[in-house]
């Protein structure tokens, strides 16, 4: 009867979805995903990142923005690694990045290890002689607030293709002159919008916003862009970066929503 | 349905609630609990809310909520100007410590979601397949009538309130009710949420057209929270009114 059928039928739903449920969460202790530490929210976390990178079409363009939408642009979280007073101040690098903004960041280079055929280091010069992309997106900031502005830099790609990027790598972790570090999978570290910007608006990137370089991932929250940048490492394996780390802080990792 | 009698009421109640409906109703009720409070953690660090596509607190806002320390806080530092005008294009960096309990309300805001929008979605193609939402949600186009919109509203606002049978068949108000939070608001919050979703926007960027920015879509996810909020007052007004324990006992043992 109709009724049988519509249980088997609703049977049959659940028994799918339940079974999708599992894939997404299958590979929890892999080292190719994000650690949950046995925590509710975290395993959230990887469901959202799983399922993001199951149903959504992989490298989707952020849209762009034309040169009358870019808006003011708060400066959050350390805007000066070189002072002591601000959050997250490295004891040991704050003072050095003092010092390089001194001398104009003539001496500031930006270091490329890890899984890679020539670990490298990259003056500012270095990389403004590789291949530039000028954009104007959206920065959305975990608080809830949202600003435009044109950001122009190195694609990502190019720095890590410059360094011989190895074929099994696949993570990109970042870390910065304070005591900020992230990572993304090689899908967001290749993503064509995924640069490293020294401008901004046109002019060098200014202090506040993370002199001389910072990440842009257009794809996920503002706090994937880390400002201040030192060194690259590239891995094998899934870091969750430690004390620095977005994850040990309770912040999750992957944050395309 | 106008006043009958209890014992009119009773036959007609044949249809109580089925299994699935009670599990999905509080599956439902604890994703919605949930994600009610995280939400309101994430609003507590930006109580601004804006229209259009961008909004942050050195641009005007639509309206402004004080419910956290952040509230007009004021701590900015001189703003540089980037570029000149009438309204001019600028920075300033925060020099205030904001209030910030999104790691842990973020995470929870998602995880609750998911429940919730795989448990609408079994629901809904339960719903439509085995005649739960024509029969029982649905109102019918006689029922339409101002009239007896009338009608249905004047029983409401007389107390006590007639007892209600645990189950459908339901009244107007009830199936607008109803019929609005499962088919309309629950599905307009997960799309004006995944509307502020920086990679759901760059796979479809239609969303952003759709809700004119993605802050718009966060201005409309709030004013659908407050419609889902006073739905959940009245609701749970209403069980207490025609009968708390036989309620409650319909929609979990479903007697």
């Amino acid at each position: 009867m109709n009724k049988d059928r519509l249980i088997i039928s609703r049977r049959t739903l659940v028994t799918g979805l339940a079974s999708t449920g599992g894939l997404l969460l299958a590979g929890c202790a892999s080292r190719d995903l994000p650690p949950t530490y046995g925590n509710v929210l975290r395993m959230g976390d990887l469901f959202t990142y799983r399922a993001f990178r199951t149903l959504l079409p992989a490298q989707a363009l952020a849209r762009e923005y034309g040169q009358r939408d870019i808006s003011s642009s708060p400066a959050v979280g350390n805007t000066n690694p070189g002072d002591a007073q601000q959050p997250t101040f490295s004891a040991d690098r704050g003072p050095l990045y003092d010092r390089l903004r001194a001398g104009d960041f003539a001496d500031w280079r930006l270091r490329v290890e890890g899984r890679v055929a020539r670990p490298a280091s990259f003056s500012l010069a270095d990389l403004k002689r590789m291949p530039s992309r000028t954009q104007i997106t959206k920065h959305t900031c975990e608080e809830g607030w949202s600003a435009i502005a044109q950001w122009t830099g190195v694609p990502l790609r190019a720095v890590l293709e410059a360094a011989g990027i190895l074929p099994s790598a696949r993570f990109v972790n970042y870390f910065a002159y304070d005591d900020i570090a992230e990572g993304v999978d090689m899908l967001d570290a290749l993503h064509p919008q995924t640069i490293l910007a020294y401008g901004m608006n046109g002019r060098d990137l200014p202090l506040a916003h993370g002199a001389p370089l910072r990440m842009r991932i257009e794809t996920q929250l503002g706090y994937k862009s880390v400002k201040f940048l030192e060194r690259i490492v590239v891995s094998d394996e899934f870091d969750d970066l430690g004390k620095i780390g977005s994850l040990q802080n309770g912040w999750a990792w992957y944050v395309g929503i | 349905m106008a006043a009958v009698s209890l014992d009119e009421v009773r036959q007609r109640s044949v249809a109580r609630h089925a299994r699935w409906v009670r599990v999905s109703h509080w599956i439902l009720a604890a994703s919605v609990l949930a994600l009610a409070v995280s939400g309101f953690v994430i609003l507590m660090a930006h109580p601004r809310l804006y229209w259009g596509a961008v909004g942050n607190d050195l641009t005007p806002a639509l309206f402004e909520l004080p419910i956290s320390r952040n509230y007009r806080h004021g701590g900015w530092a001189a703003p540089v100007v980037f570029f000149p005008g009438a309204s001019p294009v600028v920075s300033a960096a925060r020099t205030y410590d904001i209030f910030n309990e999104n790691g842990w309300a973020r995470s929870l805001h998602f995880l609750s979601a998911w429940f919730l929008v795989i448990t609408v979605l079994i629901y809904l193609a339960a719903g439509l397949s085995g005649g739960h939402l024509r029969r029982h949600l649905i109102p019918r186009a006689r029922e339409l009538s101002p009239r007896s919109l009338w009608q249905d509203v004047v029983i409401h606002l007389r107390l006590p309130l007639p007892p209600a049978p645990g189950g459908p068949p339901y009244g107007l108000l009830q199936k607008l009710a109803y019929f609005g939070v499962v088919c309309l608001a629950l599905p307009l919050m997960v799309v004006s949420g995944l509307t502020m979703a920086p990679a759901v926007t760059a796979a479809f960027p239609v969303l952003l057209d759709l809700f004119g920015g993605s802050q718009s879509a966060r201005t409309i996810h709030f004013f659908a929270f407050v419609a889902l909020v006073l739905f959940l007052i009245v609701h749970v007004a209403m069980v207490v009114l025609t009968g708390f324990r036989r309620q409650m006992r319909a929609m979990t043992l479903g007697d």
